[in-house]
């Protein structure tokens, strides 16, 4: 039997901005179903290979694939949710509701010159209830918390129902409660309905004890496992791979 | 008054004008303030200024071309200026405002030169900077009436699109809506819009129509749609408030529109805070 081609599939691929190079030959298969954490320091081009699979950046060599197509021939961009970091993607006064945000997720799969209907309406309503949101579907998005607009763009993100979600550094500037009520929901996104699931984050202990695979990040791919492979790696091979000791369970750091 | 609308000609110009406008140009301004964008309107309607200057000179020059509504020349220069701040807006990436300015000085700039060359063609040039309510013609009220049937239809449709592009530009793109055709369509109706509002509103106060309805309408809307509502209705309220003490009181209706709309404003910012 054929094996199911990767969600996403990196090869070779090196970007840089005017002479500086930001990536450098990476190579990186995200297996459906997996949950795929991709760590990196500040500055280590996680951002930047987001956007080259999102198709914002092109990259200058290497190659891309989504759903075992070519990237410049992938035209089902409905079926990769997409989470930014919150703090740079829209601004806070923006009168729009939770209803709204949310059904701006389905505006690409209705294409062109459709209007929604009360097919949108439930597939919106549906979303909002899996994030938890729904007493606050005519809220301005503007008076909730951080959490809960983050809680809204994740339900943006799956309203379309896509195969994969991906999340650049969802929890920041979500309150330290929330955060682990936040990494469950993403959990039972991946494990009950199996959604592929890429996160960025340059928080690596948050979520050793919930990805199945790892990637580590800095200008080179310097680890690309599954978590059973990392957790057996020991002190010296992961301060090489992040630079500085780290600590894989804890995740409360003192300040 | 309703008598005089009625029997003048004129008076009905400048009213359906005036009540068409005062839909579309909050309309575009929801849209236009939410991004950031209430400059580029400003910026504008100076170069549909030297696109009327320049208008009204062929007219003088080459009389063939005095048939021809210096609104039109408006608009392609309009429009033309909204390509061009695209163009320099990807220029100075980083400063992205400059655009503005330049567009708008070289709006100005050009213009007042046209006006010399003419001699100042005193006439009509009063109308077209403060608006007025004599010298709107049946030809004006045409263009407003397909622009504004033009603009209705394609917010319509593109209405998801639009709000999509407007409340978070990087997820629009992210998603693959075609963001810059959208955007591209977009800065073009505005630049109709801002020109077949002139005759009524005046150049130096058009963008005023697109954006002080809106400001009222975002203190109190629950959502997006709320908001264009709300902006909606207040921009006709000040439109017909404005063009009804314009003509008592002989003043020019730009003036009377804007001070209108931002004494709703006021008052809509006052009830706010009294309700808190």
């Amino acid at each position: 039997m054929k094996e199911k081609p990767p969600v996403i599939d990196i090869r070779d691929v090196n970007f840089r901005y005017d002479r500086e190079n930001v990536l450098e030959r990476i190579n990186l298969s995200i297996p459906k179903g997996s949950f795929v954490g991709l760590v990196g320091p500040n500055g280590s081009g996680k951002s930047t290979l987001l956007k080259i699979i999102l198709g914002l950046l092109k990259a200058k060599e290497g190659y891309v694939e989504l759903f075992g197509v070519p990237q410049d021939k992938f035209k089902e961009w409905d079926r990769i949710g997409f989470v930014s970091q919150k703090a740079n993607s829209f601004n806070t006064g923006f009168p729009a509701t939770v209803f709204e945000v949310v059904m701006g997720g389905l505006v690409k799969k209705m294409g062109l010159f459709r209007r929604p209907g009360s097919k949108e309406k439930e597939a919106v309503e549906q979303a909002v209830r899996a994030v938890g949101m729904e007493s606050f579907l005519t809220r301005n998005i503007g008076d909730l918390s951080g959490g809960q607009q983050q809680r809204v763009f994740i339900a943006r993100a799956i309203v379309s129902n896509p195969s994969v979600l991906i999340l650049d550094e969802p929890t920041v500037g979500v309150d330290s409660q929330n955060v682990e009520s936040f990494y469950h929901m993403l959990t039972h996104l991946n494990q009950d309905l199996g959604m592929t699931l890429l996160l960025v984050t340059h928080d690596i202990g948050a979520i050793t004890d919930k990805v199945t695979h790892v990637a580590c990040l800095n200008k080179y791919l310097h680890f690309h496992g599954s978590m059973q492979q990392f957790v057996e790696l020991d002190e010296q091979e992961l301060s090489d791979l992040y630079g500085h000791g780290i600590r894989l369970l804890d995740h409360h750091h003192d300040h | 008054m309703i008598e005089a609308i009625f029997t003048y000609e004129f008076l009905q110009n400048a009213f359906l004008s005036g009540a068409i406008i005062g839909i579309i140009a909050p309309l575009l301004g929801a849209f236009i303030v939410v991004r950031r964008l209430s400059l580029i309107a400003d910026a504008l309607s100076h170069v549909t200024l030297s696109g009327i200057a320049a208008g009204l000179l062929l007219g003088q020059t080459f009389p063939v071309l005095s048939a021809v509504n210096p609104l039109y020349f408006g608009m392609v220069f309009s429009v033309g200026g909204s390509l061009l701040v695209e163009r320099l807006r990807n220029v100075y990436k980083h400063y992205q405002e400059l655009a503005i300015p330049i567009m708008m000085s070289g709006g100005i700039g050009l213009g007042v030169i046209l006006i010399s060359i003419a001699n100042g063609f005193n006439t009509d040039l009063f109308s077209y900077l403060f608006g007025s309510v004599s010298a709107v013609s049946r030809n004006d009220l045409y263009a407003v009436i397909g622009i504004s049937l033009i603009v209705l239809v394609t917010v319509y449709l593109l209405y998801k699109e639009l709000f999509v592009l407007s409340f978070d530009e990087e997820y629009a793109k992210a998603s693959g809506i075609p963001s810059k055709a959208v955007h591209l369509a977009f800065i073009i109706l505005t630049a109709l819009v801002i020109a077949v509002s002139m005759r009524i509103v005046g150049v130096l106060l058009v963008s005023a129509l697109m954006t002080l309805p809106v400001a009222a309408a975002m203190r109190i809307a629950k959502g997006f749609k709320q908001t264009i509502w709300l902006s909606v209705l207040f921009g006709e309220v000040s439109v017909i408030a404005g063009l009804i003490s314009a003509f008592y009181l002989d003043l020019a209706p730009g003036g009377t529109i804007v001070v209108t709309s931002i004494i709703i404003l006021l008052g809509v910012i006052f009830w706010k805070k009294e309700k808190n």
